[in-house]
């Protein structure tokens, strides 16, 4: 150990005795790095806005459901506890936002079409912060209050339904005994997605009006909340599963779409394959530039142990040195990639291929999005094996037999 | 063999841990770009097939519009015999006719939005995968008044089986209101619980009855023997169209846009990944190479000062690179396609990938097959980065001034 500020400047120099060898294998790691993190920043900055996108629909990290309801989703399934109890148990408990509501499908006809829709009953009050709606950016206005007799709908459906705000929709669903529910709204707002596909499929209308036209009282079918990361909502979970009766569904956003919950643990895996796979390409680079750079100082090597330098000593300079020019080259290449994810902060258009994103689930702007962690692993990884991929090298070095080393010619 | 050929195959030996560590850097890079391309593009064209075979086929006969805003009123009149004729005129059993609406289909327990499709019993098994995967009963035939077939997660949620009755309701082509009473006699299950829960089938005679479509439908699908041929059959089917109608023809690309992009999306981020593994392993020919010139100085000296020319030392340094990079193409390529066959053989499935396998109509287990192109795709352009690579080695020769270089130890 009291070698090791001797070792590391030997190592330093030796690494700039043949400076292009050393410049060329930087720029290899430099490379294979900066593609490391950025790569992972685009793809974690996609799947995090899916997740977003998705979350927002869905919404709520955590939800709460009859136990039939996600199969058969009726309204014969609702969970008849009335908003006031529910508000006892639920606001002292310290949510970021709760909300209950009314989710049914639901078919929306005007005087030219009709098309099956997911009809939404929300006090809007309470959802203003899980909304992918922007309350303020509606066209004509958003619902007023849970009784609000008006509706809400995306402008793609008002399109394919040749309406337009001011005019009369029928909604149609069924009540809890299978009669038809049905009833007439005016349309009061239209507003604008960042999927196409929810412009499509939603409808807003008032909580109790909704509640009026199934004929199911104060009932509701899902109850919806939100805690501080998407990511950990195990406390959120916990909390709802000690607060709610024991009789109802308690789900994580992940366990309901299952796709999105994929795609966030597939990103994982995908991250550090990606990382080992650069990493491999680079390490026969690293090995050879190791072989080549202790082949040169045979001799070199053979006077030092003659000397009476320690094998050890040798293998810890040949590792030291291998460390080095990892940690330089990463330590450029962390730099470029910050450097070029910066200007890339406020989204890459790629709305050239917008119908295949939203195939995936994806929106059309593309926002990178730099976790330290993912630049720690990608790092760490590195380091690490780079350091097995150099014992090889080094464990040779430190045992040539000094004579023979000595007359070794190069 | 050639001299020049023999001088440079044994220069590569002179250190040949060097050698076999720049070879196994083509190695790695080719095995894993063909297995990686061979997976791509098998699953592209999964894609393709299992998503176009559902409903879209490869080509459509519409009414103007109807693609973007599939309007009851956008409808194509007379739409049997006008498939009737496409299927005698194409000598096609391929060609089907279809109309859609939307309804709302009740039981006695339960009501749901769906869409309805009025099909062509005898001829849509031809363009759509739906009738050969009906599980529980059977498909429509042509002589059904009142049957229809849905999909499981449907007949699930509305409580029916078999035999039951549903009740339609929607609007008809002229926005008056439309009802009917079905009889269920078939379901169907594509695992795509999308399909199964949203979809039902009704004859297209009966359709038209219920919602006053007077002859008309929607679309008409016609499939061709494969993607290729659909493509030259597409600007054929356009003309033989009724010259004074205003109907069009959309290919599969233009029916589902999303596919193809897709397809390209995925692309773009693969080839990112496989150029900078080839630029990887440039940097470490580009890196042997050098330093198998620089070791040589002194020997280059003595050789140009006898006569040769730097021009040929770089044609030497060239094929030793040439030589080189054939070695990790022929090696790779093998490797590569030995690793794919592993897979084609027994089917590569990733835990917890089936949920986003399905999202894009694939199986859980994927079977890539390595093709001759897939096989030397990678290979071929790693071989070319490897030649560009050495370039720059080559080239400083011409830098070398004889009597320095000899001087150099």
């Amino acid at each position: 150990m009291r070698m090791t500020p001797v070792l590391s400047r030997l190592a330093w120099r030796y690494l700039w005795r043949n400076h292009r060898r050393t410049i060329i294998m930087l720029s290899a790691i430099a490379v294979g790095s900066w593609a490391m993190i950025f790569m992972t920043a685009l793809s974690r900055g996609m799947v995090d806005q899916m997740i977003r996108d998705g979350i927002s629909v869905l919404p709520g990290h955590v939800q709460v459901h009859d136990p039939e309801f996600l199969n058969d989703p009726s309204v014969a399934n609702r969970i008849t506890i009335p908003d006031r109890e529910l508000a006892a148990s639920f606001d002292t408990a310290g949510f970021r936002a709760w909300a209950s509501r009314v989710k049914v499908p639901a078919v929306v006809s005007s005087e030219r079409e009709s098309r099956g829709v997911t009809l939404l009953g929300i006090d809007p009050a309470a959802e203003r912060e899980f909304s992918f709606v922007s309350y303020d950016d509606v066209e004509g206005r958003f619902l007023e209050g849970p009784g609000d007799n008006g509706v809400v709908i995306g402008r793609k459906l008002a399109d394919k339904l040749e309406t337009d705000v001011g005019k009369r929709i029928v909604l149609m669903s069924q009540d809890p005994n299978n009669e038809i529910a049905d009833r007439g709204f005016r349309v009061v707002g239209l507003f604008e997605a960042s999927m196409p596909s929810f412009e499509e499929s939603y409808v807003f209308v008032g909580k109790t009006t909704a509640q009026k036209m199934l004929r199911i009282g104060d009932a509701t079918t899902e109850i919806v909340f939100l805690g501080d990361d998407y990511r950990d909502v195990e406390p959120t979970y916990e909390r709802v599963i000690a607060a709610v009766d024991s009789g109802l569904d308690v789900r994580r956003w992940h366990e309901i779409d299952t796709y999105l919950g994929t795609m966030l643990r597939v990103m994982d895996g995908f991250v550090l394959i990606w990382v080992i796979v650069i990493f491999l390409a680079l390490s026969f680079g690293l090995v050879n530039t190791l072989v080549m750079a202790v082949f040169e100082r045979v001799r070199e090597i053979g006077l030092m142990l003659a000397l009476g330098m320690k094998p050890t000593s040798i293998l810890a300079q040949i590792l030291i040195e291998s460390m080095l020019l990892l940690a330089t080259g990463l330590v450029i290449g962390d730099v470029l990639a910050v450097l070029t994810i910066q200007p890339l902060q406020d989204g890459i258009d790629i709305s050239v291929v917008a119908e295949g994103m939203e195939m995936m689930g994806a929106s059309s702007v593309l926002y990178p999005k730099l976790y330290l962690n993912d630049v720690v692993l990608a790092n760490v990884v590195v380091l690490i094996l780079g350091f097995l991929a150099s014992l090889s090298p080094a464990w040779r070095a430190s045992r040539y037999e000094p004579v023979e080393a000595i007359t070794k010619v190069g | 063999m050639n001299i020049v050929l023999r001088l440079a195959w044994r220069n590569l030996w002179r250190q040949p841990r060097r050698t076999w560590l720049t070879t196994g850097a083509m190695v790695f890079s080719n095995t894993l770009l063909v297995f990686m391309i061979s997976l791509q593009f098998g699953m592209y064209e999964l894609m393709i097939d299992n998503t176009l075979q559902v409903f879209t086929g490869h080509m459509q006969v519409q009414a103007p519009g109807y693609k973007d805003d599939q309007k009851m009123r956008q409808s194509v009149p007379e739409i049997l015999p006008l498939a009737a004729r496409l299927r005698e005129d194409f000598g096609l059993d391929t060609i089907a006719a279809r109309g859609w609406a939307f309804g709302l289909a009740s039981s006695d327990e339960r009501s749901y939005g769906i869409g309805i499709f009025g099909v062509e019993p005898d001829y849509e098994p031809g363009v759509s995968s739906i009738p050969g995967l009906v599980n529980e009963g059977r498909f429509l035939e042509s002589h059904d008044e009142t049957g229809i077939v849905i999909g499981a997660v449907l007949a699930r949620n509305l409580r029916v089986g078999i035999g039951d009755e549903l009740t339609l309701l929607g609007s008809g082509r002229d926005g008056s209101f439309a009802a009917a009473v079905v009889d269920v006699v078939g379901i169907f299950e594509s695992g795509i619980p999308d399909i199964d829960r949203n979809f039902a089938e009704m004859p297209l005679g009966l359709f038209q009855d219920v919602f006053y479509m007077d002859g008309a439908g929607h679309q008409v699908v016609v499939s061709a023997a494969t993607i290729d041929a659909a493509e030259l059959l597409a600007p054929r089917v356009a003309a033989s169209l009724p010259a004074d109608s205003e109907l069009v023809v959309h290919d599969w690309d233009a029916l589902q846009p999303g596919l193809k992009q897709a397809i390209q999306a995925d692309m773009s981020s693969a080839f990112f990944m496989y150029g900078i593994l080839v630029i990887l392993v440039a940097f470490s020919v580009l890196n042997t190479q050098l330093m198998s010139v620089l070791e040589r100085t002194h020997e280059f000296g003595i050789v140009m000062s006898l006569g040769l020319r730097p021009g040929r030392l770089g044609r030497l340094v060239m094929l030793e690179t040439a030589l080189m990079g054939l070695m990790g193409f022929v090696i790779g390529a093998i490797t590569g396609t030995i690793f794919t066959t592993w897979f084609t053989v027994n089917g590569l499935s990733i835990p917890g990938m089936e949920e986003m396998a399905a999202m894009f109509n694939l199986p859980a287990r994927i079977y890539p097959e390595a093709t001759f192109g897939t096989a030397i795709a990678g290979p071929l352009i790693v071989y070319a980065f490897t030649l560009l690579a050495a370039v720059y080695p080559a080239l400083r020769l011409h830098r070398l001034h004889p009597v320095e270089a000899m001087r150099v130890i």
